[in-house]
């Protein structure tokens, strides 16, 4: 479908074109990003805000020596598996169905994309509702039905487990519509095929199914992994900010806390360099390592 | 496209038992919402778990248009996302349209780096943005918000006019040349029309962008007079007591108009999406 890319070769007018995102772009991104890099080697803190100075690599000694770093990173990185774990899972699962011959599958699928089109934040703040303890609509159920009292938003894993079950809410429509876009494309004949020779439905599932969905997947996990990594909404709103304790954090949100509440920039432009570099390469090797498998299919 | 597989009867019976397990996980948090607002005034405590609950009424509306400052957040909100639709709209635009049809040195190193803004956590832009707007004075203030959110929603609504270009044959372009049209005027009056479509879901997204943003506002945003809706609602949490009647009105305003709009463009934007993934 490529008809006109790159026809006309190097108008002025090209620059014109760009030029206004650019500048955009310049001001909210490219400026504040060389700015952090200052920033992340200065001293600049409440007290220090007008007369910073460079003090050099203490800020990144700073997180790698406190052991909130590595405790945030180990729970940054439980988030994101279980969380696009379920996605992933639920989202396949759920348009494998939907992908079948059902009456009022339609009306399904509308119901079951709600959760991506409601706002972010308004999932976040009432789910966190849903969590009260005396009055929320979870804790209710529950102790109505199984007579059992969890606290949800009062221990440290309480809240993280809340707010997981929050964000698996919020996530799993998205796969499940990239996955039903690839599985509307893989053509019949091979199922037909199979069917033939015998093939079982796992196999059918492990050998036709997935591979072919993966080019369409493959994308979207990584968009997914690096939403979920960064998801600072769900983890701030749900947890309010970190209850209990400032126990309840990804990274995102613990540098939130640390530039904007507690006021050392210095300390959180450092931070979210090392967060940033973290997704950087994690991004890069997995896209040349899914590339590769691609290119042994 | 294939034609959907039929089900045994028993895979019938099971795949609409899954279905409806997981469309009430979907809803009923929304149920919920909708019937805690509409919860009499002295039942919001109220511990039951009935869907319309006794006495049902309106009042709740009543209370957040008239006592709370719903319509000036209400209307904060309308001009902040007003403003980044029509600019979002203006930059997509024009700068799709130069990434589709124009080849000039850096283009590729400029489309790269929309993609590579994806993965900045949000903290490292807002933290020097945040001290820059102190600085230059401009923190409170609109133009802040505006040119922050313009700016987030730019990758993804570029690479989406991007796509859209691509498929309008270039021999119109071609044709209004040999009738001597200049370049610009091309582009004016020939592509941009035909490109309606793709400006209506970039408008639509930009708003809603905006419209749903909570972490900017919150840093860039401290007057009261001045908060958005996302603002405006999380105070119903933040305060020592919850007003969950209040809230959960609010959270239906607000929600309503973008799950409509969200329903509706939900087609045009996963093709936005998969296309621009798949291209870069």
């Amino acid at each position: 479908m490529a008809v006109g890319i790159g026809k006309i070769e190097n108008s002025r007018l090209a620059y014109l074109y760009t030029l206004p995102a650019f500048i955009v772009m310049g001001i909210v991104v490219i400026y504040p990003f060389f700015y952090n890099i200052v920033l992340s080697f200065s001293n600049m803190n409440l007290t220090h805000f007008y007369d910073w100075r460079i003090i050099g690599l203490n800020n990144y000694l700073a997180v790698f020596r406190e052991s909130t770093f590595w405790y945030f990173l180990g729970k940054t990185i439980v988030w994101t598996v279980v969380n696009v774990f379920f996605h992933v899972t639920i989202g396949i699962f759920l348009a494998l169905i939907l992908n079948k011959n059902l009456k009022g599958k339609s009306y399904f699928r509308t119901l079951l994309i709600l959760p991506w089109a409601v706002p972010a934040y308004i999932t976040a703040l009432t789910w966190r509702g849903m969590f009260n303890s005396e009055y929320g609509a979870i804790s209710l159920v529950l102790d109505r039905l199984f007579g059992v009292q969890i606290p949800w938003l009062t221990t440290e894993w309480g809240a993280f487990a809340a707010c997981v079950i929050t964000n698996v809410w919020l996530g799993f429509s998205f796969m499940m519509i990239v996955a039903l876009g690839g599985l509307q494309s893989i053509p019949d004949e091979l199922y037909e095929a199979a069917e033939i020779d015998g093939a079982s439905w796992w196999h059918k599932l492990k050998n036709i199914t997935l591979p072919l969905i993966k080019p369409v997947m493959i994308p979207a996990i990584t968009l997914g992994i690096i939403w979920t990594f960064n998801n600072f909404n769900i983890i701030w709103l749900v947890s309010n900010g970190g209850e209990p304790a400032d126990t309840t954090h990804i990274l995102v949100s613990w540098v939130y806390k640390s530039g904007f509440r507690y006021f050392r920039m210095g300390y959180a432009a450092a931070f979210s360099m090392v967060i940033f570099l973290i997704l950087l390469i994690f991004s890069w090797s997995f896209i040349k390592k899914t590339k590769a498998a691609q290119a042994v299919y | 496209m294939n034609k959907p597989r039929d089900l045994s009867l028993k895979g019938k019976i099971a795949a609409y038992i899954v279905l409806t397990i997981f469309a009430l996980f979907a809803i009923y948090p929304i149920i919920t919402v909708i019937s805690i607002s509409l919860r009499p005034g002295d039942r919001l405590l109220s511990k039951s778990l009935a869907i319309i609950p006794d006495n049902a009424t309106l009042e709740t509306y009543g209370k957040l248009f008239t006592e709370e400052p719903f319509l000036l957040w209400l209307r904060n909100s309308s001009i902040v996302s007003a403003a980044v639709m029509i600019v979002g709209v203006g930059l997509a635009a024009t700068a799709g349209y130069a990434f589709s049809r124009y080849k000039f040195v850096g283009k590729e190193a400029m489309m790269f780096s929309l993609l590579t803004t994806q993965m900045f956590p949000l903290t490292m832009l807002l933290l020097p943005l945040f001290i820059m707007l102190i600085k230059l004075k401009l923190y409170d203030s609109y133009l802040g918000l505006i040119v922050a959110y313009s700016a987030t929603a730019l990758p993804f609504t570029v690479w989406q006019m991007k796509g859209y270009y691509d498929t309008i044959p270039f021999s119109l372009e071609e044709a209004a040349y040999i009738d001597g049209a200049s370049q610009f005027y091309t582009f004016w009056r020939i592509i941009l029309p035909l490109a309606a479509p793709a400006l209506v879901i970039t408008a639509l997204f930009s708003f809603m962008a905006a419209w749903s943003e909570y972490l900017v506002a919150a840093v860039l945003i401290q007057d009261q007079t001045l908060f958005t809706l996302p603002l405006g609602l999380k105070t119903f949490q933040s305060a020592m007591e919850t007003s969950w009647g209040l809230y959960s009105a609010g959270a239906i305003m607000v929600s309503l108009p973008v799950v409509i709009l969200f329903l509706f463009l939900s087609r045009w934007l996963i093709s936005g999406l998969t296309l621009g993934s798949v291209k870069g």
